[in-house]
């Protein structure tokens, strides 16, 4: 059976599971209707030229994993950033694992998406922004389907979550092949600031596939700072569907470090809803062997005088394959808008690939918009000069593709991600820094 | 120290250098001076190692050691240093940092250790204030942003650090003012001593009154023209290079 046919007729046996009488029994049972219409996404469609998934669509994927596998904090620890005080929500296969997770309800939620779509206290905040902003497609509609597990994050207005909060989901391979589908909501009040962290990690060589959906909404003068760590095993794949609806004077920025994975999309829409918004979305993607990672943004410019600023750099080697799909739309009436796009590739093997395509559609006649691609090789003239001060061409070779990729980093703000992300940058580049990052 | 004889180099066929004889000995500063575009960068990139140089004819030799088969990097291990005319910038590796680096390659390509982090700092702290470099200098981005001078000067703390045997300076005086000048010249002064050896390579004479040469030669169109004392620079700046042009037709 196609996998398709068979998450459709996994639907019922999941409604029962979960309850029909569900408060968003409605949405689910309409969202496995678009799936069925829609299916998942080929490479007929634009937005997916690039990227085929029929590779990893042909896995007999298990959709409800039986139970919570035992796993131990120190088998995971080195996947968490714990070396400063956070909270926790990790999901082992899906289902959430309250003895490795740190949760709170003082003053800010971090809690479970099933809470939410369950207790009636979250009946409010569930029926104002759940499904509300991912657009139709068979990809968002799967996930809403089968939505049931997943990160809940409130954050109270004029509030300050006062750690960041990490969202793991590991995959231990009880199940031969998994599917999961995670699904984060995360609404940001009026003048609150929240720091994020996600993760997908899978802990086996089985087959997992990871169709994860998040919604954010940014309430006027929120900040919102969200680092996605993308450094899988190459039988994990991820598409990550993350959708941002921002309001007034809020500052909201994503920064995506793939660095690992066998096939990552990633599909990161912005919408601006208000005036003086500012966007950022920063990539850094570092890969080798087969991977495949393929960033699709979407800035949507509605209101006058916002910015967004993305900037992305990849460095490919091998047979790897990269996609840089970056759209901007400025609306008639988004004047005074500052729209910045930056793409930089380094091609290290002749094998490797990028497709790299800026998109810029532009309604209004006062706005400022730029956007920059390159794809090159490693400068000669930079090579010798290290080279000239004793530093071998391999390592002299890395240490330029780490300065290549760093500068992604200067607008990191929690210093231990940058160390974090520093090193695995410079792991991945073989850079024997012989300093401390 | 360092022997070059009758070498021809080109680039994408055409020939740069063309029978170049030149003798370096421990202690000794010598200087090439000559007209742009006569070959003078190519000569000291040669002898780096730069790759897209081709050597036709001729050989280098330093300490014996035939320098056409190594990479630039052995020939850096050797005691070779060459301050750029133009330092690449290295966005996201601090000058300390990418000193260290320096410093434990040349380490570890003759058998030592690393170098003990509290020596690295000495070292550096002495350097830097011996160049009258400023400590937050070192942790911005290697030439990232860096004026015409500070590049030189951080070109001359990596020679401090590195301590060559031999040094070649292209151009180093270019960029900079008469302070930033006096202070290069200043702490190339202080390195020198009877082991090692100074090349200047520069247009004008202007930095020759610091860095005092004992040899000078005269580079047109590829060949020394002339070989002479430091009056000869003096000759240079009044007379420019005419004269030795037509004498070399």
């Amino acid at each position: 059976m196609e996998l398709k046919d068979k998450l459709v007729s996994s639907f019922l046996a999941f409604e029962e599971d979960f309850g029909a009488d569900n408060e968003v029994h409605q949405i689910r049972s309409q969202a496995i209707k678009d799936f069925e219409d829609l299916g998942f996404p080929g490479r007929k469609e634009e937005a997916w030229k690039y990227t085929s998934l029929n590779s990893i669509l042909k896995h007999d994927y298990s959709v409800f994993p039986k139970k919570e596998e035992a796993i131990e904090y120190r088998d995971i620890k080195k996947y968490l950033i714990h070396d400063i005080d956070t909270y926790d929500l990790v999901f082992i296969d899906g289902i959430y694992s309250s003895h490795l997770s740190q949760t709170t309800h003082d003053k800010i939620d971090v809690c479970l998406m099933s809470s939410a779509l369950n207790k009636p206290q979250y009946k409010p905040v569930i029926d104002n922004y759940f499904n509300k902003i991912a657009p139709k497609s068979g990809l968002n509609a799967l996930n809403t389907a089968f939505a049931k597990e997943g990160a809940f994050i409130h954050i109270h207005k004029n509030k300050l979550a006062d750690k960041p909060i990490q969202i793991i989901n590991f995959s231990t391979g009880n199940e031969s092949a998994l599917l999961v589908q995670p699904r984060n909501l995360m609404v940001v009040d009026e003048n609150s600031h929240v720091q994020i962290i996600e993760r997908h990690q899978s802990l086996t060589d089985h087959p997992v596939l990871t169709n994860s959906v998040t919604e954010l909404y940014a309430d006027k003068r929120a900040i919102v700072d969200y680092y996605k760590i993308q450094n899988d095993k190459s039988t994990a794949s991820l598409i990550d569907n993350t959708f941002i609806e921002q309001q007034a004077e809020s500052h909201v920025s994503v920064h995506t470090f793939s660095f690992g994975g066998k096939l990552v999309r990633n599909n990161l829409n912005f919408y601006q809803k208000g005036e003086r918004i500012d966007s950022t979305l920063k990539g850094v993607t570092i890969i080798e062997g087969k991977q495949h990672v393929d960033h699709n943004t979407l800035v949507h410019h509605i209101e006058p005088n916002c910015e967004s600023h993305q900037d992305y750099k990849g460095v490919f080697s091998d047979k790897s394959v990269g996609v840089f799909n970056g759209k901007v739309v400025v609306e008639k009436e988004a004047q005074k808008t500052n729209a910045y796009q930056s793409n930089n590739n380094i091609l290290v093997d002749d094998k490797a690939t990028i497709n790299s395509k800026p998109q810029l559609e532009i309604f209004a006649d006062d706005v400022k918009c730029s956007h920059g691609c390159t794809i090159g090789q490693l400068d000669e003239e930079a090579l010798f000069y290290l080279q000239s001060r004793g530093i071998p061409r391999k390592e002299a070779r890395g240490l330029l593709m780490y300065a290549f990729a760093n500068n992604v980093l200067e607008s990191v703000k929690i210093p231990e991600i940058k160390k974090r992300i520093n090193k695995l940058i410079a792991l991945k580049l073989g850079v024997e820094l012989g300093f401390n990052l | 120290m360092l022997k070059i004889k009758n070498l021809h180099a080109s680039i994408d066929d055409k020939e740069i250098l063309k029978g170049i004889n030149l003798e370096i000995n421990p202690g000794e500063v010598h200087a090439i001076m000559g007209p742009n575009g006569s070959g003078k960068s190519t000569l000291s990139s040669v002898i780096a190692g730069k790759e897209e140089f081709e050597m036709t004819e001729g050989e280098i030799t330093f300490e014996g050691t035939n320098l056409s088969e190594l990479d630039p990097e052995e020939r850096a291990h050797k005691g070779i240093f060459l301050s750029f005319q133009y330092p690449v910038e290295i966005p996201g590796v601090s000058v300390t940092n990418f000193m260290k680096t320096s410093i434990n390659a040349h380490r570890k390509a003759n058998g030592l250790e690393d170098m003990p982090a509290n020596e690295m700092l000495k070292l550096i702290r002495d350097k830097s204030e011996m160049l009258e470099i400023d400590r937050k200098f070192l942790s911005r981005s290697l030439n990232e942003g860096f004026s015409g001078g500070e590049k030189k000067r951080n070109e001359i703390f990596q020679m401090a650090m590195l301590d060559p045997k031999l040094s070649i300076l292209d151009e180093t005086d270019s960029g900079l003012d008469i302070d930033a000048l006096k202070i290069v010249a200043d702490g190339v002064n202080k390195l020198r001593n009877e082991n090692n050896a100074v090349l200047v390579i520069t247009h004008y004479q202007r930095l020759l009154n610091y860095i005092v040469p004992d040899v000078v030669h005269v580079l047109v169109d590829g060949k020394i023209v002339k070989t002479g004392g430091k009056e000869l620079a003096h000759q240079l700046e009044e007379k420019g290079y005419d004269w030795l042009k037509k004498e070399a037709v």
